[in-house]
């Protein structure tokens, strides 16, 4: 697990969402965790959501945990990205507690 | 030449707030600034330009101009966030630290470039430039000649008297000089003038004072910063009965005189002449954005 990267973007603020994605060559695939209010109606889509982000980013392992308070699926994608690109630089940062 | 695009209110949206970027366009303001520069701490730089991004990408902003405050290009982030930005061809973007012609053709040409590779008409995001410096003050001029793109003139409150080495106060004389500049400069290039903010939203009665005296001195509107200053700015930005009664008279003397094929307008046995034509009709203008009843003349 010496490879492990972590970026953590967003808030548990209204309309955001707290995102942690950690980048880990050693995972299978990407292991996405949603703690959301809306995850019975949404749930499907925001894990599409998560999974076209972060492949889009290039990390097809690793883990995703989301405490989502509301996000439309534009800040939902941009919390990710923004997490996923600063795993990639190797940008640890306080990690989410969950 | 004169920009018309009414911009009585240009209200400051935080880059890092996702509810506020949702409900921009909901408050009432002419203009939205979805805001990269000073509104975001140096950390989430990052995260505000994508999140922006993304923003006007999903979201249809209706009945409002959307701009975006990007960050100048002489910092480390001001390449990025054109490079997120201009691709999505908002109205306008605000352009701060705007020192010299050198700055907006700098700003201009990358814009043009961005345009170009994303199928955009080079030309249409417009500039507004924001001076914040005594330098950027006395080349205000050149500033707003320096491309077509600029429509607006706007200034730093906080960074301009910072740098001349100004005292902030409540009555605000110590804006009496570059609000002049800023106006006469504008004037000058056919584009708008643009106030800065009002810093306490707690105070009402003083941000409609200064809202109204910019508005004599000449302005088109004021930037602000919570959504409960618009209703008062609009409210200092909305002519009078008098104003409009007078202005409705005027063009229809202009009307009158123009169906009859002579230049001479006459209002009250007085003359009137092309500027008082120019007020008259900018004062309609206000007054229709506002909703006001126009009082037959």
């Amino acid at each position: 697990m010496n490879n492990e990267r972590t970026g953590v973007s967003g808030s548990l603020e209204s309309c955001d969402a707290l995102v942690m994605v950690v980048f880990s060559p050693d995972c299978e695939g990407l292991e996405i965790e949603i703690d959301s209010p809306s995850i019975a109606s949404f749930g499907e889509e925001m894990r599409k959501a998560v999974r076209e982000t972060l492949e889009s980013a290039g990390i097809f392992r690793g883990i995703v945990k989301i405490q989502d308070r509301g996000s439309l699926d534009c800040t939902l994608r941009a919390r990710v990205e923004t997490a996923a690109r600063r795993a990639l630089a190797g940008d640890v940062r306080e990690k989410v507690n969950t | 030449m004169m920009e018309r695009r009414l911009r009585r209110t240009s209200l400051y949206i935080p880059g890092t707030n996702p509810g506020m970027l949702a409900n921009a366009s909901v408050y009432g303001a002419d203009s939205i600034i979805l805001d990269l520069e000073d509104g975001v701490p140096v950390s989430e730089k990052d995260a505000a330009r994508i999140l922006v991004r993304n923003a006007l990408r999903a979201i249809r902003y209706r009945g409002v101009e959307v701009t975006v405050r990007v960050n100048a290009l002489c910092t480390p982030f001001g390449k990025d966030d054109f490079e997120e930005i201009i691709p999505l061809a908002p109205d306008a973007i605000r352009l701060p630290k705007c020192e010299s012609a050198e700055d907006v053709r700098q700003a201009d040409a990358l814009m043009s470039e961005l345009e170009s590779r994303n199928g955009i008409q080079p030309g249409t995001v417009q500039i507004i430039a924001i001076t914040e410096s005594a330098s950027g003050g006395t080349k205000l001029s050149e500033i707003a000649a320096a491309s077509p793109r600029i429509a607006a003139l706007n200034y730093g409150a906080e960074d301009y008297t910072a740098d001349i080495g100004a005292v902030r106060t409540k009555e605000g004389h110590e804006l009496d000089d570059i609000r002049a500049k800023v106006i006469v400069a504008a004037r000058i290039a056919g584009v708008q003038a643009l106030d800065s903010v009002f810093g306490d939203v707690n105070d009402m009665d003083g941000l409609y004072a200064e809202a109204f005296r910019v508005r004599q001195l000449g302005f088109d509107g004021k930037s602000v910063i919570h959504p409960r200053q618009i209703s008062v700015v609009h409210s200092a930005f909305t002519p009078s009965e008098k104003e409009i009664g007078f202005a409705e008279r005027v063009m229809k003397a202009f009307h009158e005189a123009a169906s009859r094929g002579t230049g001479v307008i006459a209002l009250d046995g007085r003359m009137i002449d092309a500027p008082v034509v120019a007020r008259a009709q900018k004062i309609i203008a206000l007054a229709e954005a506002a909703g006001c009843l126009l009082i037959e003349g």
